[in-house]
């Protein structure tokens, strides 16, 4: 090869072109190479120096600083946010769900594809990061890319900065005729029927569902004929495992558990950082209960019905803990 | 069920904007015979313009329920409920004495007439008190869960207890009862509308309401239409949509300075003490909670659809356009001067960079 030869050959020169990098491969739930659609790479390539990408980017981040700054978005009856939500929580939430959690999302098929669902989760995690988790996954694998509405407790709405940032992603307070106004408009409601008992359960609980409460979450469901989704979460236990908990300091501060964990408050602000588990998220088929609304305030169908969900969601926790021997397993 | 229009109609809080408007409509309307305005003071000259068609008659409640029987009153339309205390007639005192006490003579007398057929009374959406667990939106069955802070609440609490005493004395009296969102329009002075008015409008720290708005033309319409026509029960009176607080700032083209509740009701007592009324209780529990409702009852039984919150928020904009400072027009020229400043120095740095790197590459 002559110097010229070589010289055309370097970076800069038209002619040349790097080797085509190997197809990205998933390792679970992590991508170790950024996926690049071949379709738009060959697009970007073929329109050579016309698209700049950083450019676009700069408009689209300054319209969005206008568009918030001068108020021009829409806001549902709820305070939902949609446009908050996609451009900043989502974005934010995802690096945890999919490079810290790595998840894995099976059984997306099982959630409707429009119209109404009630997607009941098991509750664990010291703070009510499975929620959010559970919003992400459904957000990002639903083919429709839907938004879950969360039904919260009244102390996270009672919060100042807490209760307007979690309308603002979807969320409203847990009481039925919410519930039922959501379902009704076709959203897909997700609530958590353990509530804190669930989340502020101790670490040798783990996995063991607690009690679903009245069960008031089937009687919305029946009421508006919404089938129920049940959805097993596993990996949110072992974020933040509760040794103890400081029953007196929480009545003092007004919370219903104040969790000692490996990490909290030995470690300050460190220890509000999860422990990197490995989560699985399973969705189960729809229970319909579109022919069973005139036994909304039948309270021997809607406990037997609660009592189903919960036996779902127990059984499934467990094929799923099989298939995850470890929790802080790749 | 009768469905004529109501020969006499006696409208009650004729000296303020609302109740003036509300008897100009009546009056203006050939179905209606007689117009009576009855209040305890002089409408201020702006309104009394309003009142030609109107017999207006100047007495206070006590008096007024005499006014009513001997008038033979078909329907009385009681508007003389107030929101904010008003300082040249004796502040929050006179205010509960009206709203509370001349609600209660009002409905005392109209149960007295034999002729009464229809009672209006105007509400508001703050009698769906304010609480954590609130639902989100309001129906007309939704009961307050707490008691509210706000005194105008409080005596919107009192006026419908007695207005359901009042229908189950007189149950063949069509009565309506009409919650209103707070009233929006160019031109109408209200509390909220000297409040958005401000170049810099408090709020509360960490607190973003969802509010909504009614504009005062549809405000007007529904009240003449439950006066003309026969629509007994409760009926929430609101434009459909929501806006946030910080958006409605925003909009506004105002900026928000976002205080600590107790600094902002401290604050606001302070005012008060002053002389000033700014913002009250009132105010507070609605930037603190927010207050949405549903409306399908009233666009179902009326028949009409009131502008959309969003909607009479614009106007009233357009209107207050001195005193902003963020406009849209403004961030839109900030937007294209930020990205042209950045496109500028990138051509530039593109361009050096060009100049340098085949020179670096000739060398030996």
């Amino acid at each position: 090869m002559s110097q010229h030869e070589y010289r055309d050959m370097l970076p800069g020169h038209a002619e040349f072109r790097l080797p085509a990098p190997a197809p990205a491969q998933r390792v679970n739930g992590r991508r170790p190479i950024p996926e690049v659609p071949v379709a738009e790479s060959s697009a970007v390539q073929a329109a050579g120096d016309t698209v700049d990408v950083w450019d676009q980017r700069v408009a689209k981040g300054l319209a969005f600083l206008r568009r918030r700054l001068a108020g021009s978005y829409e806001v549902d009856d709820f305070g939902f946010d949609p446009e908050l939500a996609d451009a900043l929580f989502h974005p934010m939430l995802k690096i945890l769900y999919r490079d810290w959690f790595r998840t894995e999302v099976l059984g997306i098929e099982n959630v409707p594809a429009d119209g109404g669902g009630l997607v009941v989760g098991n509750h664990s995690g010291t703070i009510a990061l499975d929620a959010l988790m559970l919003t992400v996954a459904l957000r990002d694998k639903h083919p429709n890319d839907r938004h879950l509405r969360l039904l919260g407790a009244d102390l996270v709405f009672r919060m100042p900065v807490m209760s307007e940032l979690a309308r603002a992603a979807g969320a409203t307070v847990a009481c039925n005729p919410d519930a039922e106004r959501l379902m009704t408009s076709g959203q897909l409601v997700g609530v958590f029927p353990e509530g804190f008992k669930g989340i502020g359960k101790r670490f040798a609980d783990r996995y063991k569902l607690q009690r679903f409460g009245r069960g008031g979450f089937v009687s919305a469901a029946l009421r508006t004929g919404t089938p129920i989704i049940p959805v097993a979460i596993v990996g949110a236990e072992e974020i933040y495992p509760i040794l103890a908990d400081l029953k007196p300091l929480a009545r003092l501060l007004g919370v219903p558990y104040f969790p000692v964990t490996p990490t909290f408050p030995w470690l300050g602000p460190l220890g509000l950082v999860p422990l990197p588990s490995k989560w699985l998220i399973q969705f189960c088929p729809p229970i319909p209960t579109a022919h069973l609304t005139e036994f909304a305030d039948d309270p021997l169908v809607v406990y037997n019905l609660a009592d189903q969900v919960r036996e779902t969601i127990q059984a499934t926790l467990h094929e799923l803990l099989e298939k995850r021997p470890d929790p802080f397993g790749p | 069920m009768v469905t004529s229009p109501p020969s006499v109609v006696v409208v009650t809080g004729v000296s303020r904007y609302i109740g003036a408007r509300v008897a100009a409509r009546l009056a203006a309307d050939p179905r209606i015979d007689r117009v009576v305005g009855l209040d305890p003071h002089d409408p201020p000259a702006g309104l009394l313009g309003l009142l030609d068609g109107v017999e207006r008659i100047r007495a206070d409640a006590r008096a007024a329920t005499e006014a009513i029987a001997d008038l033979g009153a078909e329907a009385v339309v009681h508007l003389a409920v107030t929101s904010v205390p008003d300082p040249q007639h004796g502040g929050r005192a006179a205010m509960k004495e009206q709203n509370v006490i001349g609600t209660m003579q009002v409905l005392a007398a109209a149960q007295g007439t034999t002729r009464l057929r229809k009672i209006v009374v105007r509400s508001s959406t703050a009698a769906y008190g304010a609480s954590f667990r609130d639902p989100a939106v309001f129906t007309e069955d939704t009961e307050p869960r707490a008691v509210p802070r706000g005194p105008f609440a409080r005596d919107i609490l009192d006026i419908e207890g007695y207005v359901r005493g009042f229908r189950r004395r007189r149950p063949e009296v069509s009565a309506t009862v009409l919650r209103f969102a707070p009233m929006i329009s160019s031109s109408a002075e209200t509390s909220l509308t000297r409040y958005f008015s401000q170049p810099l409008v408090p709020t509360v720290l960490g607190r973003d309401a969802r509010l909504q708005f009614v504009h005062v033309e549809d405000a007007l319409e529904i009240l003449h239409r439950s006066v003309t026509e026969d629509h007994p029960g409760t009926f929430n009176v609101a434009g459909e949509g929501v806006l946030m607080l910080a958006q409605a700032v925003r909009r506004a083209g105002r900026i928000a300075l976002p205080l600590p509740e107790s600094a902002l009701s401290t604050g606001a007592a302070l005012l008060r003490n002053l002389g000033v009324e700014q913002i009250g209780l009132d105010q507070i529990d609605l930037f603190v909670h927010g207050r949405v409702v549903d409306t399908t009852r009233l666009i179902r039984e009326f028949g009409f659809t009131p502008r959309t919150t969003a909607a009479a928020f614009d106007e009233f904009i357009k209107a207050h356009v001195a005193g902003s400072t963020l406009t849209a027009d403004r961030l839109a020229a900030a937007e294209r001067t930020i990205l042209d400043g950045i496109r500028r120095v990138r051509a530039a740095a593109e361009v050096s960079v060009a100049e340098s790197a085949p020179a670096g590459r000739d060398q030996p």
